[in-house]
């Protein structure tokens, strides 16, 4: 690896005044294990590398050997901020090839999981970008907010982080007696801490200097590197799984996919404090109108895909998160492959980071949102 | 001029931002009783898990040392990562037939993700999460735990 790295720089041409610096893979702002190889001249970024593979766990291999209901609970792991998302992408693309129709309580559940999901991811992404760039305080604020959500999960399905809630057919428990009344609870209390957000951090100047025009992608770029999620929508890519491909409950709704013009690194910062607030209306609309009926359809003991392809795609916090199973008609898939939206996320970073002093490298990682295990599986 | 007088309102709209954001801030500084903190370890005797927790593997017993559990080796099918091992034994009943009946039902702890697929996979309920939440060990052979008690029956009625 070192050797191939060592060659990797000298066919790169460093030229006199520039010098390498090794950003991670131990560095807080990379928010995990993610090495940024940059050429630097002064403080001005020149070329930006990453490097992955330090957290590489090899997940995709690993359901090879696991039967499908025990894939499911894998994929708690790579996104572990959209855990629900990835469970519920996995189960709906085994119903698809299995054509088993869930019952709309399902359904309903699913959504509400997704979206409570989203705003927990969000407020995360928002408290530890805020520390990325300075603002510690926004750090203790987002975790506080994020706390009743997780404390949400843990009353129904008993995890607080990975939660394995989706089973293929359904869902693992029905929702707990007192799921409505504090989801209901917590949207009440946090459209009031929302604007604190605002005052605390979005309307600060130091702050919006630091990240408005910086770090801008255009639209053209975002479709041609496949950018998804907010990170695209803030360049006005329209994108959103949940609006073009809708499943689980999401035909029945009514919402916003927020687009921003600019895709500037403020830009991405807006596009999700919008889509708190529409997270907050789509569970708004659901929560009242669960319909009654079975939380799980009855599957066989086995759980056996013919034999083919599928492939299923769902919007995760982070963008267009899709799973591909080819099956040979055995209890175990033929080979698993997941479209991660970080992956193609992140390596639009030296396109857009070039030219930029290292201090906004810094914003452009923040607003781009990166979980690790997600890139790199 | 006009950009002189323009630098200077910027400052003091930069310096209103600041003063906003430090109000925030003083509300809570000031009204502490708002603070969410728990006082963990201190609280430990009111603390109160959810009744659906995920802390552990559990095999609840009645007060005659009796389970529920038949051997059928299901959660050890169901399990992800191989943290349940059955071992069995055949005995011979009052009418004279053999029969398998569970010796040892382990549980490794250390390797259980807590996904919850074998209390969903067991028939009879035997197997249920427990909301112990305190593993940590100085010796990692007290991760592998033996849920049936020493001595303990299957209870009558459960079907085989």
């Amino acid at each position: 690896m070192a050797e191939f790295s060592e060659k990797y720089i000298i066919t790169d041409e460093i030229k006199a005044d520039e010098y390498l610096v090794n950003i991670g893979p131990q560095h807080p702002s990379t928010h995990g294990v993610l090495r940024l190889l940059t050429r630097l001249e002064g403080e001005i970024v020149h070329n930006v590398e990453p490097h992955i593979g330090y957290i590489h766990s090899g997940i995709e291999k690993m359901t090879e050997a696991l039967s499908y209901p025990q894939i499911v609970h894998l994929t708690d792991r790579m996104d572990y901020l959209s855990a629900h998302m990835n469970n519920e992408a996995v189960c709906l693309c085994v119903e698809n090839a299995l054509q088993v129709e869930v019952p709309e309580r399902v359904k309903y559940i699913r959504t509400i999981f997704d979206e409570l999901q989203r705003l927990a991811s969000h407020q995360l992404w928002w408290c530890a970008s805020g520390m990325d760039l300075g603002a510690l305080t926004a750090f203790f604020y987002g975790l506080r907010d994020r706390e009743d959500i997780l404390d949400i999960f843990e009353e129904t399905c008993g995890a607080r982080l990975t939660l394995n809630y989706s089973v293929p057919g359904g869902v693992m428990f029905d929702i707990h007696p007192n799921f409505q009344k504090s989801v209901k609870a917590f949207i009440t209390k946090f459209r009031k801490k929302l604007p604190e957000y605002d005052k605390l951090l979005t309307d600060n100047i130091i702050f919006q200097n630091r990240t408005k025009g910086v770090g801008v992608l255009s639209k053209e770029d975002a479709i041609a590197f496949g950018v998804t999620g907010p990170t695209g929508r803030a360049s006005g890519f329209s994108c959103d799984v949940r609006k073009h491909h809708p499943y689980s409950a999401y035909p029945y709704i009514k919402f916003d996919e927020k687009l921003g013009t600019d895709g500037d690194s403020f830009m991405r910062w807006k596009v999700r404090m919008d889509e708190m607030w529409e997270s907050m209306n789509i569970i708004e609309q659901l929560i009242d109108n669960i319909p009654e009926g079975d939380f799980a359809v009855k599957m066989k003991g086995v759980i056996k895909l013919p034999e083919g392809e599928f492939y299923q795609r769902v919007e995760s916090a982070r963008g267009e998160f899709g799973v591909y199973i080819v099956s040979d008609g055995k209890k175990n898939p033929y080979r698993v492959k997941f479209r991660s939206p970080g992956f193609s996320n992140l390596f639009t970073i030296n396109h857009i980071a070039k030219g930029w002093k290292i201090a906004d490298l810094v914003a452009i990682m923040a607003t781009f949102d990166l979980v690790i295990p997600d890139i790199d599986r | 001029m006009k950009s002189f007088f323009n630098y200077i309102a910027e400052i003091f709209s930069g310096v209103w931002t600041l003063l906003t954001g430090m109000k925030v801030t003083a509300k809570y500084f000031f009204t502490p009783w708002k603070n969410v903190t728990q006082q963990y370890p201190e609280n430990r005797d009111t603390l109160v898990m959810y009744d659906r927790f995920r802390g552990e593997v559990i095999m609840p017993h009645n007060e005659n040392n009796e389970h529920k559990c038949t051997g059928c080796g299901l959660c050890e099918n169901a399990c992800p990562n191989g943290s349940i091992e059955i071992i069995s034994k055949s005995i011979v009943n009052e009418e004279g037939k053999k029969k398998r009946i569970i010796d040892q039902h382990i549980y490794h702890l250390g390797m259980c993700t807590f996904c919850n697929l074998c209390v969903r996979a067991c028939p009879s309920d035997a197997i249920v999460m427990g909301q112990k939440f305190e593993h940590a060990h100085w010796d990692r052979s007290t991760f592998t735990k033996v849920l049936n008690q020493p001595g303990s029956k299957i209870m009558e009625g459960i079907k085989e």
